[in-house]
């Protein structure tokens, strides 16, 4: 089963946001400068920021805040965010894979962001009864 | 040179306790855009069977800051931080974070791998509540780039 595909806007503002409410002041999030300087393409979104856009698709999905029992994902490839007032957007698109023993439901999840996937082996375990209603 | 892998299984002792708040699961919630009454009204989240808001399902990240900085911070392993990526990251939970929780991590190198001059290297984080029962593990790989 496909899950409806689910898109996150994300500025400037919003990397030093999560950098405020994360902790992780690494100047890659917010200084064009240094981002430039160690060889990315410009400042890109906090790894960690890009996966909670997932989560939130995640218990979307699944209908309820507490589902995940299991979450993770490879950073493939950095999600550069432009200085302008659109910034950039995550598509986070799942699948249904299975049933665990327990019951619980089997989440693949592509997320893309300007032609490239930016996680790969992205998987969730939720625990409900209540996805896709 | 290569990262060692004889620092494989080397754990790193408890951290104080983390007390959750609920001001910051609200500004963590705000600040990744997530809406969900249970992570801001404690209400919306007794009606879940919890004692107050809990917390989007990265949160562990916030609580493992310190003891994931130990690792990086460690002499012996010398991890030059400026060539340091995300590689992996994954969270089971045991149940949600609630606010109001004081959370132990406990963290341990689980793998070391150098390949095509990098080296990647995962750790374990276990946090448990203050009665010791587990409430999530988090892993994480981090991958740092060989020089040239």
């Amino acid at each position: 089963m496909e899950l409806p595909t689910k898109k996150y806007p994300v500025t400037r503002a919003d990397l030093v946001r999560y950098a405020g409410a994360s902790g992780d002041f690494n100047p890659i999030h917010w200084n064009e400068r240094f981002a430039t300087k160690v060889g990315l393409p410009g400042v890109i979104a906090h790894g960690m920021l890009t996966m909670a856009l997932v989560g939130r698709a995640v218990t979307d999905w699944a209908g309820a805040p507490d589902a995940v029992v299991d979450f993770s994902v490879r950073f493939s490839r950095p999600v550069p965010v432009p200085d302008d007032e659109s910034g950039t957007e995550v598509e986070v698109s799942a699948q249904v894979k299975g049933t665990t023993d327990e019951g619980h439901t089997v989440l693949a999840i592509t997320a893309v962001c300007g032609g490239d996937k930016v996680l790969s082996q992205a998987k969730a375990t939720v625990r409900t009864s209540r996805l896709g209603k | 040179m290569p990262l060692d892998p004889s620092y494989v299984g080397r754990s790193y002792p408890p951290t104080p306790a983390y007390l959750v708040g609920r001001e910051k699961i609200r500004e963590f919630a705000k600040a990744i855009g997530a809406t969900d009454a249970a992570y801001h009204d404690p209400d919306a989240a007794r009606a879940l069977g919890y004692a107050d808001v809990i917390a989007p399902p990265t949160f562990p990240t916030v609580v493992s800051f310190a003891s994931n900085n130990a690792v990086v911070d460690d002499p012996d392993l010398a991890i030059d931080y400026s060539r340091v990526v995300h590689g992996d990251q994954r969270f089971r939970f045991s149940r949600p974070i609630v606010s109001g929780d004081e959370l132990v991590c406990t963290q341990v190198i689980e793998e070391i791998l150098s390949r095509g001059g990098h080296d990647f290297i995962t750790t374990r984080t276990d946090i448990t509540d203050a009665a010791g029962a587990p409430v999530a593990v988090a892993w994480s790989k981090l991958v740092i780039r060989g020089e040239g």
